[in-house]
């Protein structure tokens, strides 16, 4: 691992004031990520991993501590971080082409209006739908949209991509088709990733290592699990692997763990 | 997109699985019965007439007397004798020019408003209570007070056409503002988009579908205040006629004016509602 981390968590808390005083959501989260590290945050909804992640995308701002990216205190959104949220957000009244330009024409307006189009046209036949540019959302399936939401974060070639649960809304056959495309796309690039997700198999799947979160309120890192599966993986020798199965058995019960301690569920907006 | 075999345990979504077929415009067909019922509760309606000007009220010209008094000024609609005697077509014409030119001044006035209420909390509660207190004042309240502002009836008619037109669209533009998907701004967000593009490229198409439906009921009130504003100026125009016209005890050719002003707010409406489904977005 690089000495020095791409992302750096430190001391990271989020607390809301409420008229019963304040509620803690977050605290105490210490986290560093290497280039080109895959990271996944788990745990269960309402736990606070969404406000982890929605402070490193700089939609919110930490009460305590800080988030370091790069040599620059994270204080707004940016550009250096390609986002993909749960649901697509496209724009509907655009072209698949057009949303993923007014991403390009932000992070690139230096490059001339050819070379926008072919960074776009790039993005877009890298998640397979070179085919598809000029239909509108609204003609597209989910999993489709979805594809477009990751070739918009990719288009903006930014130094980490964020995810959040981006596949958690499809159905389980386009959410295997894309946890397998994002794999791939991912092992071309080897781009740093945060992603948050609540499976514990796509966690498996993709990360380097798994970042399991203590249930709310005042959640934080519980343990972290180092994910030892060589790369290339592919998903069906990760189900020949006896130690995927003990690696699955140990998150399954850290997060039951959590489940049996506090069954509280949504304490905070995930 | 190629979806693998799979076992069966796995629930397959077929609306997403492939693609979505983009639907199909077709001309809307028409059922029989949707051109014999209202047919049929037309034919009622002027049974009820005949016999209304039969018995109770001899006044009422019957619904024949009303086509013969009125067979010229609809089957030579532009016909012109003098100011007081017009074809039904060209009175319409000048009600609808009058009623253009005050609905583009609620729609210039209207429209900004709307976006300005929608964005800016502190404009929000600043006129909200205003705009509550004067959305209900009828148009013949505002023509007076048009009249001694302008002192002519020309400009206090539009003046009360756009006042009392522009509710529908501020309204409706600032709900449209405010209910814009926070997925949408976040995407602006994180792609650090300046304010005038965050404006022109999301916050103005996301909100276009509302302000059609706000511009499609601010024209329904423009219509509906153009009567009144002509019966108390005046002023040429299908409600001048109607007021006219039962000054000189022709009553045949208010109800003649009365289906004029119908019609021509059906087609109005439906005109805007055509504009309006162009912008709807999913």
């Amino acid at each position: 691992m690089n000495p020095r981390p791409l992302l750096e968590l430190m001391q990271l808390g989020k607390t809301y004031p409420t008229p019963q005083g304040p509620a803690v959501i977050v605290r105490d989260v210490n986290l560093k990520i290497a280039e080109g590290e895959f990271v996944c945050l788990i745990g269960h909804s309402g736990c606070g991993k969404s406000t982890v992640l929605s402070i490193v995308m700089g939609l919110n701002e930490p009460t305590t501590g800080s988030a370091i990216l790069g040599m620059r205190e994270i204080d707004g959104p940016g550009t250096d971080r390609g986002v993909v949220f749960q649901s697509p957000s496209l724009f509907p009244w655009l072209t698949v082409e057009q949303n993923i330009q007014l991403a390009v024409d932000q992070v690139k307006p230096r490059l001339s209006p050819a070379e926008r189009l072919a960074c776009a046209k790039e993005a877009l036949a890298q998640v397979g739908l070179a085919g598809e540019a000029d239909r509108h959302p609204a003609e597209l399936s989910a999993g489709m949209r979805q594809r477009a939401g990751i070739a918009r974060a990719l288009a903006m070639d930014p130094k980490i991509l964020l995810l959040d649960e981006p596949f958690s809304l499809l159905d389980a056959l386009t959410r295997m088709e894309l946890q397998d495309e994002l794999l791939r796309i991912w092992e071309q690039h080897r781009k740093t990733v945060l992603m948050v997700t609540h499976d514990v198999d796509e966690a498996l799947l993709l990360a380097d290592r798994i970042v399991m979160m203590t249930n709310g309120p005042a959640a934080t890192i519980g343990r972290i699990m180092t994910v030892p599966f060589a790369r290339p993986r592919v998903r069906a020798q990760l189900a020949d692997n006896p130690e995927y199965y003990r690696a699955r058995d140990s998150l399954i019960a850290f997060l039951e763990g959590q489940g049996n301690e506090l069954p509280k569920e949504e304490q905070c907006p995930a | 997109m190629k979806v693998p075999a799979l076992p069966s345990t796995l629930s397959a979504n077929p609306s997403t699985a492939g693609n979505a077929a983009p639907a199909k415009r077709s001309l809307p067909r028409v059922e029989p019965a949707s051109i014999i019922l209202p047919l049929l509760a037309g034919a009622g309606v002027l049974l009820i007439w005949t016999a209304l000007s039969q018995t109770v009220s001899p006044d009422l010209p019957s619904p024949l007397r009303t086509w013969q008094e009125s067979k010229r000024y609809v089957l030579d609609p532009f016909f012109k004798d003098g100011e007081m005697s017009q074809g039904i077509g060209r009175l319409a014409f000048y009600s609808l020019m009058r009623v253009i030119k005050g609905y583009a001044l609620a729609l210039l006035f209207g429209t900004p408003l709307g976006f300005l209420i929608g964005l800016s909390k502190f404009a929000s509660r600043a006129l909200d209570p205003l705009i509550q207190v004067l959305r209900p004042i009828s148009p013949l309240a505002w023509l007076p007070l048009g009249l001694v502002i302008f002192q002519r009836s020309e400009p206090a008619a539009l003046f009360t056409i756009a006042l009392c037109a522009m509710w529908p669209t501020v309204l409706n533009t600032a709900v449209g503002v405010r209910s814009i998907s926070t997925d949408y701004l976040n995407v602006g967000r994180v792609l650090n988009l300046p304010r005038r593009k965050m404006f022109f490229s999301i916050i103005l198409p996301a909100t276009l579908p509302y302000v059609f439906t706000g511009y499609r009921l601010s024209l329904g009130i423009a219509w509906l205040v153009i009567v009144a504003s002509e019966m108390l100026t005046g002023a040429p125009g299908v409600g001048g006629f109607l007021w006219q016209e039962y000054n000189s005890l022709v009553y045949s050719h208010i109800i003649l004016s009365i289906l004029t002003i119908g019609f021509i707010g059906f087609l109005l409406d439906r005109l805007m509602g055509a504009v309006e489904a162009r912008f709807k977005t999913t």
